[in-house]
């Protein structure tokens, strides 16, 4: 991990070209194209199957895309990695490893040390912050499959908070969780947000969509729409987003699948 | 004194291979151990011919080879071919496995390798097998070989612990962070290869894998904590070769085949009675139902697991 | 060389007849049981149970004191079921993993036999000499009455997979749907666990345990790779393992000193590898060729869209198109560029006029094919654009893929959405 470079003056925090982004041939993100603005609590909105964890792991360089590309801040993923986090929708880890919450919420330090160094005193006090804001504190010392479903979401938001970084990618984080925590971690987005930092949240609550974000993106295989809450979210883009069966385009892309089609650059 | 120069050639095998051994547990990737260690057979066989001697520093660098070629080709083969981890990794490893012995069996007069070394190793010769350096008598080979990978693999795991640890557990998010997750992985499979192979000349290719195996699964049953883990299987890898080494002389058997009995026998008792998670203990708690021990509600029986029927 | 060939092909020696009878069987049984064993994803659990057996053939031995082959066949099938069980015990009270579980229970046993095979050797038994052969395998140090009896096993398993083969197929395939419907899964399982145990059994003598395994997954694999039926994935496993054994007995007649159980699988695995490149069905040279067909078309198409595309400048649709001219509108190799003029000079959609200047007119098809990439190109744009929303300049290099799998069906539907449009997002006319 190199030192991460300056941003580009002006640049915004994310900026995404021309993305597609497919399984198997099977085009998931279709030609997708956005700036994200600075210092917004974005909700990312879409049904079922939309692309909305594909497009935050492609942001976040864990597939490739088929073709297009994305920018933080100006510059290519590699140079900016420190500035970003990102937290699953489901995460993929082993729950019987031996490491307990506290060394789970360190882990998000690693992003800022280079090979072969270990964690400071400072990294563990940030840590250690982390897990307060959170409330888990108290189960540092737990190994992580002693916790239920609702408390390891939130060690792995502690883990995201503890990286410091300038932009955070979210992938539902209210799933699954009571009320109370809901709250809790919506103050915690919004404290953020506050600092300047750019939040992105993969949203399903319709009914909240509105009430805990500033800005809202709405995707299905394409992007409908992306701006401000009060122009954007309405209920025709809402309409385009879940109703509109996108027949032709959703056939196309399974012929294009079928036949093994490989997309070739366009000359002329 | 030969007693001395074998039990500390197993001790030295059995650590080397614990602590590589730990990380493909916890990665789920035991039997890639037991991939390595029959794969590698024909980089020895070749590098015998080759160099026409024992010579360790060729016969490393032809398993290092085979052994990072078996990882290498398993993945391929999976992706490629579509086929499951464990049936590609199945028709490399025996396989090359095949190709070795076809080797060793065509040039039996140059490779001093018979079959029953390849699966019990020779153990018990070690002190006789010297190390002679400029005249000097320097004590068995194998201990000074052994010696050597042990060194790597603490070096490895002492350098790049975080990274290890983090490649372990969450590779998604080593990933995201830009770790470089490639390089620990051939390295760690590196490792595994080396101790492998150092280990294989003296307790043969399948016993490797009890080595490799059987003590990182049982200190996995009696902590939650990963320093302690390897250091726990060091420590079972070593009473194993101790307790190993009586058990053969007692019966007058392999001490490569006692050895990896008592691992198994250390993992028997973790099984039944580590107070963190073995099977007494959890229906202990059960009975006691108390809600003193670790939690037990939901998100940790929920989680599905798998089953073997054939 | 032929006469080794004719001697071992003609079966003159009673020898080669028994021990070719033996692994033929062999590798029919286990290739067939395979496909379950793979397909369940327990490939290596076979590798398990294939060295767990071990110390069952030494204590047959020990009680014996003979090379019964009766008593080590259940000594073995005995330990074989011991492991499985283990295994699943480790499975299900611990967190430990499958793959674990199967690692441990492969060495230990295998550690248990190998003390029990040197604690043999040191008793000093003159029977025992041979026992070892059960490590890599001798098929021809097999007896006539091993290989009755194994051969016998071998036959047993084929049966049993041929008349159970719809249980088997409904339990490897969905074991929960198989239980709601009220198979008896429970026993279902211990007979699939069984013959798995017993072949590898009936193998050992022939392949030895440390390559039983792969006389089980290599020949499954390889037939996965001709098929997507099941049951003739059975035959051509089992013909797969068949074929592996007799080049196997034939490798080891001919140069005594080879092991049969080596080659066997090295003969498996050479099929293996011609089947992943080219077997017809899911091979890779399929996939090349489907590739290389399909660049041919686009080119072709392209190349019409070209000449469209020189007509429509110029508004002169009978007018020559040079080579140069037409690298000049579209960048393109000289060469591939020749190549798809000739396959669409052959298939009728242009004449190639070689007077002065030399070169190319789109005939009437062509002119119709041409019209109609061009139209789907335009069309496609045009969708992109108006209903989608995606702004003008992005959608060019979407549509020039596209344009090559809309179908008739998919144009039709496209025409009544967009209400027969007359031209594209760029104001390009469409044509019909
Ligand atoms: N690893 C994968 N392999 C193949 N297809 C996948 C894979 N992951 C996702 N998909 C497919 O890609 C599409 C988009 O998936 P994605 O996870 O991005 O959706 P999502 O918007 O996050 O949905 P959800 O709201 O359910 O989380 C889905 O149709 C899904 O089936
Ligand atoms: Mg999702």
């Amino acid at each position: 991990m190199s030192e991460s470079a300056a941003k580009v003056k002006g640049a915004p925090p994310v900026e995404v070209h021309d993305l597609t982004v497919s399984y198997q041939n099977k085009p998931v993100l279709w030609d997708v194209d956005f700036e994200l603005p600075e210092g917004k609590l974005i909700a990312v909105v879409g049904p079922n199957g939309a692309g909305k964890s594909t497009l935050i792991k492609t942001i976040m360089g864990l597939i490739d895309p088929v073709s297009g590309h994305s920018l933080i801040y100006g510059r290519p993923l590699e140079q900016m990695r420190k500035k970003i986090a990102y937290v699953p929708q489901r995460e993929t880890v082993d729950w019987n490893f031996p490491v307990s919450v506290f060394d789970v919420v360190l882990m998000g330090r690693y992003a800022h040390l280079s090979l072969f160094k270990r964690p400071k005193k400072h990294d563990k006090e940030l840590a250690m912050e982390a897990l307060e804001k959170v409330g888990m504190a108290e189960f540092a010392d737990r190994q992580i499959s002693q916790l239920s479903g609702g408390q390891q979401q939130r060690v792995f938001l502690a883990r995201a908070l503890a990286q410091d970084a300038e932009i955070y990618f979210m992938d539902e984080p209210f799933a699954g969780v009571d009320a109370s925590t809901e709250d809790h971690i919506l103050l915690l987005l919004k404290e953020l947000r506050n600092h300047g930092r750019t939040v992105v949240v993969v949203h399903h609550d319709l009914q909240t969509v509105s009430g805990y974000f500033d800005w809202v993106m709405l995707l299905n295989l394409r992007l409908v729409a992306l701006g401000p809450m009060e122009t954007t979210f309405t209920k025709e883009n809402l309409q385009k987003a879940y109703g509109g069966r996108l027949n032709i385009l959703s056939q196309v892309i399974e012929l294009s699948r079928k036949e093994d089609f490989i997309r070739e650059p366009g000359h002329e | 004194m030969s007693t001395f120069w074998i039990i500390l050639t197993a001790c030295l095998a059995s650590s080397a291979c614990a602590l590589v051994g730990s990380f493909l547990v916890l990665r789920k990737q035991a039997m890639l151990g037991d991939a390595i260690s029959h794969a590698v057979l024909p980089g020895i066989a070749i590098a015998f011919l080759l160099t026409a001697s024992r010579n360790t520093f060729p016969m490393l660098i032809g398993a290092g080879a085979f052994g990072l070629l078996t990882v290498y080709l398993t993945e391929k083969l999976q992706l490629r071919g579509r086929l499951m981890n464990d049936a590609s990794m199945g028709i490399v490893f025996t396989t090359l496995f095949a190709i070795g012995v076809i080797i060793i069996t065509m040039f039996a007069s140059q490779v001093d390798l018979d079959q029953e070394c390849i699966l019990y190793g020779e153990i018990a010769y070690v002190p006789w097998d010297l190390w002679i350096f400029n005249g000097m008598n320097m004590g068995p080979r194998p201990v000074w070989i052994l010696g050597f990978v042990l060194m790597l693999n603490l070096l490895f795991i002492v350098s790049c612990y975080k990274e290890l640890k983090i490649y372990a557990f969450d590779r998604q998010l080593a990933v995201s962070m830009g770790i470089p997750i490639m390089l620990i992985h051939y390295g760690l499979m590196g490792s595994v290869s080396f101790s492998t192979i150092a280990a294989f000349e003296s307790v043969g290719a399948i016993l490797v894998v009890a080595l490799i195996v059987v003590p990182p699964a049982t200190a996995y049953l009696l902590t939650r904590r990963l320093s302690h883990l390897l250091m726990l299987a060091v420590f079972f890898g070593i009473l194993s070769s101790i307790s190993g080494y009586y058990l053969a002389y007692w019966t007058n058997s392999s001490i490569a085949g006692a050895i990896a009995v008592m691992t198994g026998v250390y993992f028997g008792l973790a099984l039944f009675f580590s107070p963190v998670d073995g099977i007494l203990a959890k229906k202990y708690r059960r009975k006691q139902n108390t809600g003193k021990g670790p939690y037990e509600g939901p998100g940790l029986e929920l989680r599905t697991k798998q089953t073997i029927n054939i | 060389m032929s006469e080794l060939f004719t001697d071992f092909f003609l079966l003159q020696d009673p020898n080669v007849r028994w021990v070719l009878a033996g692994t033929i069987l062999l590798g029919l049984s286990a290739g067939a049981l395979g496909c379950f064993a793979v397909l369940r994803e327990r490939a290596l659990v076979g590798d398990a149970v294939a060295h767990a057996v071990l110390p069952g053939v030494c204590l047959a031995f020990i009680f014996t004191g003979d090379k019964d082959p009766l008593a080590l066949l259940i000594g073995s099938v005995i330990f074989g079921w011991i492991s499985l069980v283990v295994m699943d015990f480790i499975i299900r009270n611990s967190k430990i993993s499958a793959d674990t579980s199967i690692g441990m229970v492969l060495s230990v046993f295998f550690g248990l036999g190998v003390v029990l095979l040197t604690y043999i050797q040191s008793s000093g038994n003159v029977n025992q000499s041979g026992l070892d052969a059960f490590l890599f395998g001798n098929a021809a140090s097999m007896l006539p009455e091993d290989v009755m009896l194994f051969g016998f096993v071998s036959l047993m398993v084929l049966v049993v997979i041929i008349a159970m083969y719809k249980e088997l197929k409904l339990v490897s395939f969905d074991s929960s749907y198989a239980k709601v419907i009220g198979y008896p899964l429970k026993r279902m399982e211990f007979l699939i666990a069984t013959l798995l145990v017993v072949t590898i059994t009936a193998g050992l003598q022939a392949v030895g345990v440390v390559l039983m395994a792969s006389m089980l997954i290599i020949p499954a694999a390889a037939a996965r790779y001709w098929t997507d039926s099941l049951r003739v994935m059975l035959f051509v496993a089992a013909f797969v393992g068949g074929i592996s054994a007799i080049s196997g007995s034939f490798v080891s007649y001919a140069a005594p000193s080879m092991p049969t159980g080596p080659w066997m699988v090295v003969s498996a695995a050479f099929i293996f590898t011609l089947s992943f490149f080219f077997a017809p069905a899911r091979g890779e040279t399929r996939k090349w060729i489907k590739r290389l067909n399909q660049k041919q078309k686009i080119r072709r198409e392209n190349i019409l869209k070209t000449l469209y595309g020189l007509n429509e400048a110029d508004g002169k649709e009978e007018k020559v198109r040079t080579l140069q001219e037409i690298i000049k509108k579209r960048r393109m190799e000289k060469k591939t560029l020749k190549r798809g003029l000739s396959e669409l000079e052959k298939s009728g959609m242009i004449e190639h006029y070689r007077g002065r200047p030399d070169g190319f007119v789109l005939t009437e098809t062509g002119r119709v094919e041409a019209r109609r990439i061009v139209r789907l190109h335009r069309l496609w744009e045009l969708y992109l654009t108006e209903k989608l929303e995606i702004a003008g300049d992005h959608v060019h290099d979407d549509a020039e893929s596209m344009e090559h799998v809309i179908t008739p069906e998919i144009e039709a539907q496209l025409l009544k959405i967009l209400e027969n449009p007359e031209s594209d997002p760029h104001d390009e006319k469409i044509p019909y």
